[in-house]
């Protein structure tokens, strides 16, 4: 598909592209603090990934190939419209493979293969601020960021600990970024949280909230937890259906009223790759004719 | 060693620090006030407070009271005056010319406020033992178990049953939330307390639990505490020291027994003889 000539390059005007590349170099010179940029209507609803979109139409460049994934999917609703999306405002070449994109926006995964120092990588942010639940008052949480006051984290960590026997929070866990800030790395499982020391920029925008916040390349990114609870990548204990990866992480498909059900990897990529190389799980079939 | 062993030993057990307390107040304040527009709120409060004591502050609403403890504790800004707290790093210090992080470090290490109302006070949507937990894991505290084991410890010390440790406030009673707040500000060792009618809307037989069991937690850490009541049972009870508040001007300071027993101001002397004899 080539580019639809009524818009500028990947949609919005460059005044705008500007305004949000100045935030993007603030957001990497101080890795994890959140920076507030004036976030434009998009032409979709908020919480659809406006934040992401703008940072990657920021961030686009004509030679660039783009991958969008939504929960890890290339071909969930989410995925394929900004996909679309961007075919039509910039178009630049997609592609569902992990390893062939530069550009990749997502929503809640990281893909399971490494990513390298020439990719980028985009987080759809839908709450920036992790003491949000904690402490309602915007000006008291820029405070406690300003001045190091992360005892609170530790409390919501307490709360789970106490009520569930251990940190139930499996999503959206905070870390600790190059021993400063405090950082809601957007709802990804916390399996995912070790990933996020990598090779790849990454870069999360959050549409509504108006913030932008970054991790350079290797920033060193903890997560948070107790001296007697240490923290824990988690994934469901079984082996994926399709391709037998026993360590990529997996989404639980119900497949009847009866309670049978699968579990297969959320990374559809990964899932398709693994299986044309000839990994197959108990339920897995060999055809790889979708594969474009 | 955790911030309250800190505190304790910090405060009690060192005798040269014991030796040295002795002769410096551990707060300062000379010539505070605060006016709002035209009206005063409290004008030129000034008073010593020395260590391991405790100076009640009474007086009718509108007196200034709330004013008064609201400036100590960092809380507004004085239009005038300067109120000196006795670090443990520095020694005296202006607390209004300390910077903010020095300031808010103080105010959840050495200095507790407790509110009237324990809702202003505690986190309604945190379990109790997360709401002791609270202020040792602002301090660093990262040890789930031992975090748990002081929480008990002070629940235990509050009268509060080991096994309501993870309901939350909301499902407590006015008195044991009250009491709660108490063991969340304690539980650091705090070496300054600020009390904002602790005893306020509690009926007289939990009042009576309660400041007994103030009276204990005072004398037994040797905690210095400003207690602003209208109560003068409160005052009487646990104060060593009394100031009386009128139209935002202290009008009689003086030993609790002395202001109380031989009132000279025209006001406190309407003030004590207004109390009910039951």
């Amino acid at each position: 598909m080539t580019q639809n000539v009524q818009y500028n390059f990947a949609y919005l005007d460059e005044q705008t592209k500007r305004m949000i590349r100045r935030a993007l170099l603030k957001a990497l010179a101080i890795p994890g603090y959140q920076v507030p940029f004036a976030s434009r209507e998009m032409p979709m609803p908020y919480g659809w990934g406006t934040g992401g979109v703008q940072v990657s139409a920021a961030v686009l460049t004509p030679g660039d190939t783009l991958k969008v994934i939504d929960q890890g999917a290339d071909d969930t609703t989410n995925a394929v419209s900004i996909r679309k999306f961007f075919q039509k405002t910039a178009g630049v070449a997609v592609t569902e493979r992990t390893g062939e994109a530069s550009v990749i926006q997502t929503r809640h995964r990281i893909p399971e293969a490494p990513l390298t120092e020439d990719q980028i990588l985009v987080y759809q942010v839908p709450i920036p601020e992790p003491l949000r639940f904690l402490e309602p008052r915007e000006t008291e949480t820029r405070k406690m960021h300003a001045l190091e006051e992360y005892g609170l984290m530790h409390v919501k960590l307490y709360e789970d600990i106490a009520r569930h026997g251990h940190i139930a929070t499996a999503y959206a866990y905070p870390v600790k970024v190059e021993g400063r800030y405090v950082m809601d790395p957007s709802p990804i499982p916390k399996f995912d949280n070790p990933k996020m020391e990598m090779a790849a920029i990454q870069l999360f925008g959050a549409g509504r909230e108006q913030r932008i916040y970054a991790l350079p390349p290797y920033s060193r990114v903890v997560s948070l937890d107790f001296e007697d609870y240490p923290f824990e990548a988690s994934k469901a204990e079984h082996p994926c259906a399709l391709c037998g990866a026993t360590h990529s992480y997996l989404d639980e498909v119900i497949m009847d009223d009866a309670g049978a059900r699968m579990f297969v990897c959320s990374d559809t990529d990964f899932c398709a790759g693994r299986r044309a190389a000839g990994h197959l799980g108990e339920m897995g079939v060999p055809v790889e004719e979708d594969r474009t | 060693m955790s911030a309250q062993e800190a505190g304790q030993s910090g405060v009690h057990a060192d005798p040269s620090h014991q030796a040295w307390a002795a002769a410096d107040p551990l707060l300062r304040v000379s010539g505070v006030s605060k006016s709002y527009g035209g009206r005063i709120g409290c004008a030129d409060v000034t008073f010593d407070l020395y260590p391991g004591e405790v100076m009640g502050i009474v007086g009718e609403s509108g007196s200034g009271k709330s004013t008064l403890l609201s400036c100590l504790a960092g809380h507004l800004v004085p239009d005038r005056g300067e109120v000196l707290f006795d670090t443990r790093a520095g020694g005296l210090r202006d607390t209004m010319t300390m910077s903010e992080p020095e300031r808010r470090m103080l105010s959840r290490t050495d200095w507790a406020f407790v509110h009237q109302n324990p809702r202003d006070g505690l986190r309604m949507g945190v379990s109790a033992g997360g709401n002791v937990g609270e202020r040792l894991m602002a301090v660093g505290a990262r040890h789930y178990g031992q975090i748990r084991d002081q929480a008990l410890d002070w629940l235990d010390r509050v009268e509060i049953a080991a096994d309501r440790v993870d309901d939350r406030p909301g499902a407590f009673s006015g008195g044991m939330q009250q009491r709660l707040q108490i063991a969340r500000n304690l539980v650091t060792g705090p070496r300054l307390v600020f009390m904002d009618e602790p005893t306020g809307g509690l009926d007289v037989s939990v009042q009576a639990r309660l400041l007994d069991l103030l009276r204990g937690l005072v004398r037994e850490m040797g905690l210095s505490a400003i207690i602003v009541t209208h109560d003068l049972a409160v005052v009487r009870l646990l104060a060593d020291r009394l100031m009386v508040m009128k139209s935002g001007r202290v009008v009689e300071a003086g030993l609790t027994d002395q202001v109380l027993d031989d009132p000279q101001h025209g006001y406190t002397q309407l003030l004590v003889s207004s109390v009910l004899q039951v």
